[in-house]
């Protein structure tokens, strides 16, 4: 027995020594050309933009995707010693959070500043969108008529008793949007409309935006609430689809909008290169694959639509600054809570 | 220092490395959370409870019954079908529960298939079969059976064919030997695979995400996201270590003094099953089979053949390596850490601090592995800056902290089976094999190891398979490259990307099939020359 413990003990030091000495020489080959990504953005909608970059600058990029918040931990816990550069994440609510634990320094670009609109910026340039993500109504065509498809406001109204579906509220995009319902109403109005929805509910939320859809399809339901690009994966699959997108709060507040985005860490190593990718990311070439990669919308505005987003319309945005999502997303959350939306 | 201390200091030292990442998350209750705890307290957290309970109940009854009578079935039954169906009981073992979730509602849901056909065709008005406990309760049920059937299995053959002889000629019915001589006898067996199935209930995340169904564990998720509190998430984690250490409570309690050696193996099948008979038992066990291993196959093909354009690139050999490696790495490493602390339980009367420390290092499998991977990744950094400051962060980047997480959280996977191959040696062996001459590395590799190879077999399968599902802290600790397929299924499935998701899920169900085969094949050798 003594001898398979040995044996046991000897591989497994081999293979931990074999892996770490991989990683020096790899490490010393690539110092001076690369950057570090912690990315919350799924892989397939990010490594082709990096290996467009590193193709046109001949800069590495190396990254690891993860969930947000643990990622905003091992940043926490890694502290001057990360090997990070900058940090992606897609809702502005972690944006936000990352920031203020003081994760990120002041960008001070002018090439920043000169593509993304500033209500999609931290006043502070501590990070920048770089995708727009639009979360409206979603509703079948036979079974609603357009002008019924009004605001999120008003899908409190007794009239879409059991025919409403959601997604649950463990959704981040749904916290965000309850944020921005607080920021225009305040708590006790925002009671009475989450209230209201969870009363028209036709089934237990859903965990994902594409399962609201499918149900409206199969009869469950008739409206519920997506983020665009959801629709359009739809609408690729099946052009003939009998649901439509209405843009949500037209003559009000305009639709809720969130980002994608990134932040340049305070302790980065590649301070120089990691700029550089972000500002990449901001110029039109990199803003026209972004949006095409996932059918969002551009953040850079003179970058032209995606033929398919294009068909969707033009619809007025709300311009609260995002910041103030991030700062209100708590007391969403626990708002959410208290009316026992799931 | 003679070498029984040696053995101590070593149990020891993994007990502390095991133990710590367990300590640094109970910590957390240094720096209290209050307002978390009132508003969680006010809204989430007896939903959190109960349904948490209600899970743990459900599973249990569901994974006894399927896993025991299956068993029974296949050992003391003969019937049509019976030796294929035999080992595919064990493959649903091989599928991730929340690849299961993921399929089961793609099928079974409003708008799936089924319902859909239906509507049509009766115009029913549906369900939603995510609302309420059952759809959940059986979906896991039907994942978690396999460690149940497969140690109940074991013991049920190494049950003596006298025994059940001379109760048949005693008069007792098939009944009654089922429920007055097999079960009792196999009783720590089956305890330990239901508490293993309980204990993996415990931890889920994923399935429980699915169906939006709200437990302790993806409650710990959500306080983390939602109220950016590690502090608040490692101590409602200690809430889940709690029901942990009591289900470990009751599975020691239920188990008792029970500890039945037996050299023999049964050969033959007591009940030769005819006609309708038979044929019941067949379409019993196959619609178990069909229903947690066929169907949900032909699904993940059908999607896979839908996207397999899409979806497959080069980029696949790397995981299935990295998920191999990873797997292999910390199966040797986990049964080398359980054949110590047996070793030692062996062969000396323990302190009770000792014991308390094998049964503490044991709870890690109920941690979600996100908490457990927190705390090793706080622990990993403390070390680091203590032994280089500065430097300290290979240990966190590295494949070290991977490993240490598997290690903390599959030690009681390998334990069980390790435990109880521990137990088969009886001390009138080693007497004998002295008594006739035999040195301690004779013993060790004569005597020894043959008795203890199909359990060290069973077990570093049963980790490198968990290794390769394992999610959360894949998910957190993986260094750079170290992607798997696990991690795959999971940013596929997590934007709701199914049909994208089935083909790595196919190759993780293909790897654990693969380690299922060899396993038969080591078992299939190792029983011939056993003859």
């Amino acid at each position: 027995m003594k001898k398979i413990i040995a044996a046991i003990l000897a591989s497994s030091s081999l293979l931990m020594m074999g892996c770490s000495q991989d990683q020096e020489t790899d490490q010393a080959q690539a110092d001076n050309a690369k950057v570090v990504v912690y990315s919350a953005r799924a892989e397939h909608l990010i490594k082709p933009l990096f290996d467009e970059f590193t193709k046109q600058t001949g800069i590495e990029v190396q990254f690891q995707t993860g969930k947000a918040n643990a990622l905003v931990e091992r940043l926490k816990a890694e502290s001057s010693n990360t090997p990070a550069d900058i940090l992606m994440t897609t809702d502005v609510g972690n944006l936000w959070y990352a920031a203020d634990q003081g994760l990120f320094q002041p960008m001070n670009s002018e090439i920043i500043e000169r593509n993304i609109p500033v209500h999609l910026r931290d006043p502070e340039q501590l990070w920048t969108g770089l995708s727009v993500r639009a979360r409206t109504l979603v509703y079948h065509q036979d079974r609603v008529s357009a002008d019924q498809v009004v605001s999120y406001e008003d899908l409190a109204d007794p009239k879409w008793q059991g025919r409403l579906c959601l997604r649950t509220s463990n959704s981040v995009y749904n916290k965000s949007l309850v944020a921005s319902l607080i920021e225009h109403h305040g708590e006790e109005k925002t009671t009475q409309i989450i209230t209201g929805w969870v009363n028209n509910l036709a089934a237990k939320p859903q965990s994902k935006d594409s399962h609201v859809m499918d149900a409206i399809l199969a009869g469950q339901c008739d409206i519920g609430l997506v983020n665009t690009y959801y629709y359009g994966r739809l609408q690729a699959e099946n052009p003939d689809t009998p649901l439509r997108l209405g843009w949500a709060n037209q003559t009000t507040t305009g639709t809720h909008i969130n980002v994608s985005g990134a932040g340049l860490l305070k302790h980065a190593n590649n301070t120089e290169n990691a700029l550089k990718l972000i500002e990449w990311l901001s110029e039109k070439p990199a803003q026209q694959i972004f949006g095409a990669l996932n059918r969002e919308y551009p953040a850079n505005p003179n970058v032209t639509v995606d033929p398919q987003v294009e068909s969707w319309g033009v619809f007025k945005q709300d311009e609260i600054n995002l910041k103030r999502l991030g700062e209100l997303q708590q007391a969403a959350t626990m708002l959410i809570n208290r009316v026992n939306y799931e | 220092m003679n070498s029984k201390t040696l053995w101590h200091i070593a149990l020891w030292g993994l007990i502390i490395l095991i133990s710590l990442p367990l300590l640094r998350i109970l910590s957390a209750w240094f720096e209290p959370s209050s307002a978390i705890w009132q508003h969680l307290s006010d809204t989430l957290l007896w939903d959190m409870i109960t349904n948490t309970l209600w899970l743990l109940l459900g599973v249990g009854i569901g994974v006894t019954l399927l896993g025991v009578s299956l068993a029974w079935f296949v050992t003391m039954c003969e019937f049509p079908g019976r030796k294929i169906l035999e080992w595919m009981l064990f493959l649903p073992f091989a599928i991730p529960a929340y690849v299961l979730g993921f399929v089961y509602l793609g099928l079974f849901d409003f708008p799936g298939p089924v319902q859909t056909y239906l509507r049509e065709l009766f115009g029913w008005s549906g369900l939603d079969i995510r609302d309420g406990k059952l759809s959940i309760m059986i979906v896991m049920s039907l994942v978690l059976y396999p460690y149940v059937y497969m140690l109940a299995r074991n013991a049920f053959y190494s049950q003596n064919n006298t025994l059940v002889e001379s109760a048949r000629l005693l008069g007792m019915s098939g009944f009654g030997i089922f429920w007055r001589i097999s079960v009792p006898m196999a009783r720590p067996a089956i305890a330990a695979g239901v508490m293993l199935a309980l204990m993996e209930t415990l931890a889920d995340f994923g399935t429980v995400a699915i169906f939006n169904y709200s437990t302790l564990t993806s409650g710990i998720f959500s306080v983390w996201e939602n109220f950016r509190s590690l502090q608040a998430a490692a101590q409602l984690s200690t809430l889940l270590l709690g029901i942990a250490v009591l289900l470990i409570f009751i599975e020691r309690w239920s188990r008792g003094r029970a500890r039945y050696d037996s050299n023999k193996r049964m050969t033959l099948r007591p009940y030769k099953l005819k006609g309708h008979q038979a044929w019941l038992v067949t379409s019993l066990v196959g619609s178990v089979v069909l229903f947690a291993f066929i169907l949900p196959v032909l699904q993940l093909l059908f999607w896979s053949l839908a996207s397999l354009n899409l979806e497959w690139d080069a980029r696949y050999l790397d995981w299935i390596s990295n998920s191999f490696v990873l797997a292999v790495g910390a199966a040797l490493l986990t049964v080398g850490l359980a054949v110590i602390v047996n070793s030692v339980r062996q062969q000396t009367h323990l302190s009770w601090p000792l014991k308390t420390g094998i049964r503490f290092a044991n709870l890690g499998y109920a941690l979600p592995g996100s908490v457990l991977a927190v705390g090793i990744m706080l622990l990993i950094i403390d070390i680091g800056e203590f032994v280089s400051p500065g430097q300290g962060i290979w240990l966190s980047s590295g494949i070290f902290a991977l490993l240490l997480a598997y290690m903390v959280r599959f030690l009681a996977v390998a334990y069980g089976p390790v435990e109880s191959s521990f137990d088969s040696i009886t001390p009138s062996m080693t007497e004998a094999a002295r008594s006739l001459g035999a040195n301690t590395s004779r013993l060790v590799s004569h005597v020894y190891f043959p008795l203890l190879k199909p359990g060290l077999v069973v077990a570093g399968f049963m980790v490198a398979v968990d290794v390769m599902k394992e999610l959360p802290a894949t998910y957190l600790l993986r260094p750079y490259g170290w992607d798997t397929l696990a991690i795959r299924v999971y940013e596929l499935s997590s934007e709701g990307l199914y049909e994208r998701a089935a083909i790595p899920s196919l190759m993780l169900l293909g790897l654990g099939l693969l380690g299922l085969y060899m396993v038969h094949r080591i078992n299939k050798r190792y029983k011939i020359r056993a003859k």
